[in-house]
């Protein structure tokens, strides 16, 4: 596995040109399935006139996989469902416009659970994606195409989105480092919309400084979207090895019944080897915790039945024989939804009609108040808290998704920071059974500066990120 | 608890066409689900503000100019994706 500064090496004494057909021909004989699609074409042309003109971006000539979530000007976006059959958006996202200024070369669209719903990378219309660290087991999601094609040495870089967990529960799954950033941080102009309130694009490399140089491309205030928050800061100069004086919060909640014994001991070791290295460590309660995963995942629905009404198949997309306006637009939507997609629609529809909204939807929202309350009065007496990204490593293709609520009780420590808004990185802290373990840091609103800085002297005082899967 | 009445309205609502078949499978998947919802019950929300959103951003405001903030998309660029158009518009289903 190369990084941005060995890449750009190689790009200086080679060419991108090479570098980028090297990973196409990884890719073309990968047996993850991370890709929905491969743009060969179009990244050895970019590649080439890289080469020929110069660059002197950050990213120049550097491949990167894009989430299918993500709008790419020419490059066919699916969100892994077979209702956006054929769309090739008009228009770039934000980040996909800071990429290119930047010189990086979209390679491909990584697979994802179908509209970002899920947390395994099975919904896909396309075929679940595989863990490269044992091809039985999930890679997580919902951006499991990103993380696996990264952790598989597909790509070195690569974007997902994160509504609930889903770039830090692929990390995690897939030990690689992958960050979600404070709500409002990057620009989600051109990210296809599931649940507003919640979702953030997030980068996955297998350093944390490759996720802060990335992170560095795409962050940044962008009027098309009203979220955006006006900051300037650069993250790569968070990169120093040094946690004397930190204080770390480790709130017991996320360590609690259903976490695997490995996992807990993993990340209660890191925790003491942060604490050898100067840190000092409190006790937190956050005792709305386990109430956190029920009042994600009814807005979280809410949300997406109010987004998902735009898939109609008039203007893009699937379209079924004409009959009149309300049955073609049902039987379109029947056609081209998969099921868990018409789950999250069907009860987000029931939490917001007459005589149910109170009862659920405005319930959690003002469980969220609650929850993001738990965070503020803990960040009044620690810098940064540290819990498990996941409570168990990655479990087998097909264990749980015939029992929705099992899948969605996986994300039971990483909602909560969603529902806050503040930011979170999981990185590899340990094994069990030779699968990664994540560690999840998690931060104040804006302060992606410190949970970088104890990501890196983690890293740079431990080798869980060095060990790659067998055959990579 | 969700019948298989209230399910088929939430259908109609969303224009999510189910078979019988649909139904019969979904019906008792979103109820555990729904029950698991029901946790929230325990928690004591009197005076509790709801959180719609976790920044304190109000009325984003900009200049009302059509090159403002993005480029609109032209004509061909907005109908590059239809499956069905005609003389420069969407083609819709009939209504009736």
């Amino acid at each position: 596995m190369a990084t941005i500064n060995e890449l750009r090496e190689r790009i200086h004494a080679e060419s991108s040109e090479e570098i980028v057909h090297e990973y196409l021909e990884k890719i073309a004989e990968s047996k993850l399935n991370a890709f929905i699609t491969v743009s060969g074409e179009s990244a050895l042309a970019r590649a080439r006139k890289i080469d020929s003109e110069g660059h002197e971006g950050p990213l120049a000539g550097i491949p990167i996989a894009i989430k299918d979530n993500i709008s790419t000007k020419g490059i066919r976006t699916t969100c892994a469902s077979k209702i956006l059959t054929g769309y090739i958006p008009p228009y770039d996202a934000h980040v996909i416009e800071r990429l290119k200024e930047a010189g990086a070369i979209i390679i491909g669209k990584a697979n994802m659970d179908e509209f970002a719903m899920g947390t395994s990378t099975e919904t896909s219309f396309y075929g679940a994606t595989k863990n490269p660290w044992d091809i039985e087991r999930v890679p997580g999601g919902s951006s499991g195409g990103s993380a696996a094609a990264v952790a598989g040495d597909d790509v070195p870089l690569a974007l997902g989105s994160d509504t609930g967990g889903s770039v830090r529960c692929p990390a995690s799954f897939c030990g690689v480092v992958g960050l979600k950033p404070t709500y409002g941080v990057i620009s989600r102009y051109g990210l296809i919309a599931y649940a507003n309130s919640l979702e953030q694009i997030g980068p996955f490399a297998t350093s944390v400084r490759d996720v802060a140089t990335l992170f560095d491309v795409i962050a940044g205030y962008d009027a098309r979207d009203s979220t955006s928050v006006k900051r300037d800061v650069n993250y790569s100069s968070a990169m120093k090895n040094d946690v004397r004086g930190l204080k770390i919060g480790v709130p017991e909640e996320y360590f609690g019944e259903g976490t695997d014994e490995k996992v807990e001991k993993a990340v209660r070791d890191a925790i003491h080897k942060l604490e050898d290295l100067g840190a000092s460590l409190k006790d937190v309660k956050m005792p709305h915790t386990k109430y956190a995963l029920a009042s994600y995942y009814i807005i979280a629905m809410s949300e997406a039945s109010s987004n998902l009404a735009r898939f109609d198949g008039m203007r893009y997309g699937l379209r079924v024989e004409d009959s009149d306006w309300h049955t073609t637009f049902s039987q379109v939507r029947a056609a081209g939804f998969g099921d868990e997609v018409k789950r999250r629609i069907l009860l987000g529809t029931y939490a917001l009609s007459a005589g149910y909204h109170d009862k659920y939807y405005l319930k959690a929202l003002k469980v969220r108040t609650l929850i993001k309350q738990d965070f503020e009065r803990a960040f009044k007496n620690v810098d940064v808290l540290i819990t498990p990204t996941m409570p168990y490593p990655a479990f087998r293709l097909g264990e749980k998704i015939g029992d929705p609520l099992s899948l969605y009780l996986a994300d039971v420590d990483t909602v909560p920071i969603n529902l806050a808004g503040v930011p979170s990185i999981s990185v590899p802290c340990g094994f069990s059974e030779g699968l990664p373990i994540g560690m999840q840091i998690i931060g104040k609103h804006f302060d992606e500066a410190t949970i970088l800085r104890t990501a890196y002297t983690f890293e740079e005082n431990t080798d869980f990120h060095i060990k790659q899967p067998e055959g990579v | 608890m969700i019948t298989k009445k209230d399910l088929e309205h939430m259908a109609w609502l969303s224009r999510l066409e189910l078979s019988g078949e649909d139904t019969e499978k979904y019906t008792p998947k979103l109820n555990s689900v729904l029950d698991y919802f029901g946790e929230l019950d325990k928690v004591d929300t009197e005076g509790v503000e709801p959180t719609y959103h976790v920044l304190q951003l109000s009325n984003v405001f900009r200049d009302d100019e059509p090159s403002q903030p993005t480029k609109p998309l032209s004509q061909e660029e907005a109908l590059s994706n239809a499956p069905r158009k005609q003389d420069g518009f969407f083609k819709a289903p009939r209504m009736m």
